[in-house]
């Protein structure tokens, strides 16, 4: 790999000092990604309290609430706080975006129930839920960014990886307060008052945060920037108005974050749906499965940032992708057949059948100890099916998840690097902001609902392994995006401390 | 290289063009549902992503073809 190196014109902090912008940058990052997933991660909650099926505006509000945050204003956010961060200074953007996201988290939790005040609950709820749409897309290019910009040039993929692991350790601690909540409370009390508390939980976390961002200095680079009178006057011209700029953008959209989008939600979103929906593994186990794997590959991210400093940032994230493209077919293929229990061998003798309350429960036991459960509530409806694995059929879907987030972290582990690389330091943050929140957000947001129309489609049609048929759209999307990165993208690492 | 890179501008503005109507039709009959879920998710993909793709790949092809991503 070649790489530009030259003495630095500006003072990089020690290690002890780099250590702390990290842990800073991470904690800030890691919480506003809590926030953005518990509101998902009680979903179904939150449709109870704030938008009733019964009534059609609150349902519509709260579809929107789904996709427009998620998927339509973290681009907007990207745009509107990389122009601040570009301005101003990256130290008081990402300040701004976590108080944003903080400030929306506690009022969500604040909110009174549709029952108390009617429709003005769920259209609360939504513009909270786009302002947090709006602080996410603000602050990941913020984070990246100062902790990069701190960082030496050949320990830059190193040092951004710890940012790449807060998306997944945000889902963590999302998941363990909402438990640990429920647990403390009990069921019926969560389900009345105590989802609040994680909502609520929020404002401490984002104090705690907050004090720590407000004792760091401001990127040294953008500081010399500034000193020097060099800041960009109009980031949002500069970044998509000029040919030079735009053509980065777009080779940083279609040659990596767009490809990178698919594969994350593919491995770490869709493959849990598929669990739970097509494979109809039970509720828990499902999440269990996830939760392992996740907890350990998310070491991968931080290993494939350091490797890309050795080897470049190209070849990790490009084979991350060609290894989706080639293997998710067969991969989720053998998902499947782990929890077919018509390719089993069934326990004779342990087949039980209780009709009681109207309900008919039959349960069966396979030889691998694999449990499968059928309940019917009238013969008119389909029966709902349950299976819970066996040891080793659990420990073997656990596997075939954790070779997909390996991919996850591939793609991931490097690519803030990546994108900071690509782009100078004058509109840095505006213009690496907007190709991730498309790719990420638009592109790999995506990912489970085109996966489910693709689905749905095929079984209408009758397409043999119709369960498969939503895999395409992630391996299309990262098999485009891997063959503009292989022709376009150089490998060559820029020396960014004196763009 | 720089030949191929160019030559593959031409494949990126016509699988633009492609993915674009394709996802229209795909997205007119999603609107046309009685499902609201569908119908949104209709309008996202057709007001979102599909001018995303079918700009983005054609802009991007446009570049390569002029020969924008050659090496020097």
């Amino acid at each position: 790999m070649k790489t530009s190196a030259s003495a630095p014109a500006t003072t990089l902090p020690a290690a002890s000092s780099i250590r702390s912008v990290i842990a800073a940058s991470s904690v800030g990052t890691l919480i506003e990604w809590y926030d953005f997933y518990i509101f998902g991660s009680m979903a179904t909650i939150i449709s109870t309290q704030f938008f009733p099926k019964e009534n059609p505006t609150a349902a519509l509000l709260s579809t929107l609430a789904t996709f427009a945050a998620g998927f339509i204003v973290r681009p907007f956010g990207a745009l509107v706080f990389g122009r601040l961060g570009d301005l101003v200074g990256r130290k008081y953007t990402f300040l701004l975006t976590l108080v944003l996201m903080g400030g929306s988290t506690f009022l969500i939790g604040c909110i009174p129930t549709y029952e108390s005040i009617g429709i003005f609950a769920p259209i609360l709820v939504l513009l909270l839920r786009l302002l947090q749409g709006l602080a996410l897309g603000g602050e990941y290019g913020g984070a990246a960014t100062y902790v990069a910009e701190h960082s030496p040039t050949d320990r830059r993929g190193y040092f951004t990886s710890w940012i790449q692991t807060t998306a997944t350790l945000g889902l963590f601690v999302s998941l363990l307060v909402i438990v640990a909540t429920r647990q403390s409370v009990g069921v019926a009390a969560f389900e009345d008052w105590g989802w609040r508390v994680p909502f609520l939980l929020s404002a401490v976390l984002v104090g705690v945060s907050i004090y720590i961002r407000l004792r760091m200095q401001e990127s040294p680079l953008f500081q010399k920037l500034k000193s020097e009178g060099n800041t960009s006057k109009n980031p949002l011209a500069e970044s998509f108005g000029k040919r030079e700029n735009l053509k980065m953008v777009l080779l940083a959209l279609l040659g990596a974050t767009a490809g990178q989008g698919v594969i994350w939600y593919t491995g770490q979103f869709y493959a849990l749906s598929f669990i739970q929906k097509a494979c109809n593994v039970e509720f828990v186990q499902s999440n269990y499965l996830v939760v392992i794997a996740l907890a350990i590959a998310t070491p991968g991210f931080i290993l494939f940032g350091a490797l890309s400093d050795k080897i470049g940032r190209k070849p990790i994230m490009l084979l991350g992708m060609l290894l989706g493209v080639l293997t998710y077919r067969p991969i989720y293929q053998a998902m499947y057949d782990i929890s077919d229990t018509s390719i089993k061998t069934e326990i004779p003798g342990q087949t039980l059948t209780n009709a009681e309350a109207g309900l008919v429960t039959t349960s069966k036991a396979f030889t691998d100890g694999t449990t499968w459960t059928s309940v019917q509530k009238s013969p008119a409806e389909p029966p709902r099916i349950t299976v819970t694995l066996g040891t080793s059929g659990f420990w073997s879907m656990m596997g075939l998840v954790l070779i997909q987030v390996i991919y996850v972290t591939m793609v991931y582990g490097p690519i803030a690097a990546f994108l900071v690389e690509l782009f100078p330091t004058r509109i840095r943050y505006t213009s690496m902001s907007l190709p991730y929140h498309i790719g990420n957000g638009v592109f790999g947001g995506l990912t489970p609902f085109l996966a489910t129309a693709l689905v749905e489609k095929a079984k209408l049609s009758g397409t043999p392994q119709a369960y498969l048929e939503g895999l395409w759209y992630p391996i299309l999307v990262a098999g485009v995006c891997f063959t503009i990165g292989l022709v376009y993208l150089s490998n060559q690492r820029t020396n960014t401390q004196h763009d | 290289m720089n030949a191929l890179k160019r030559f593959f501008g031409l494949l990126w503005i016509a699988l633009g063009l492609y993915v674009g109507y394709d996802r229209i039709v795909d997205s007119v009959a999603k609107i046309s549902s009685e499902n609201l879920e569908n119908r949104i998710f209709g309008w996202v993909v057709l007001l979102v992503l599909t001018p995303l793709i079918t700009g983005g790949l054609c802009l991007f092809g446009y570049y390569a073809l002029k020969g924008e991503y050659d090496e020097r």
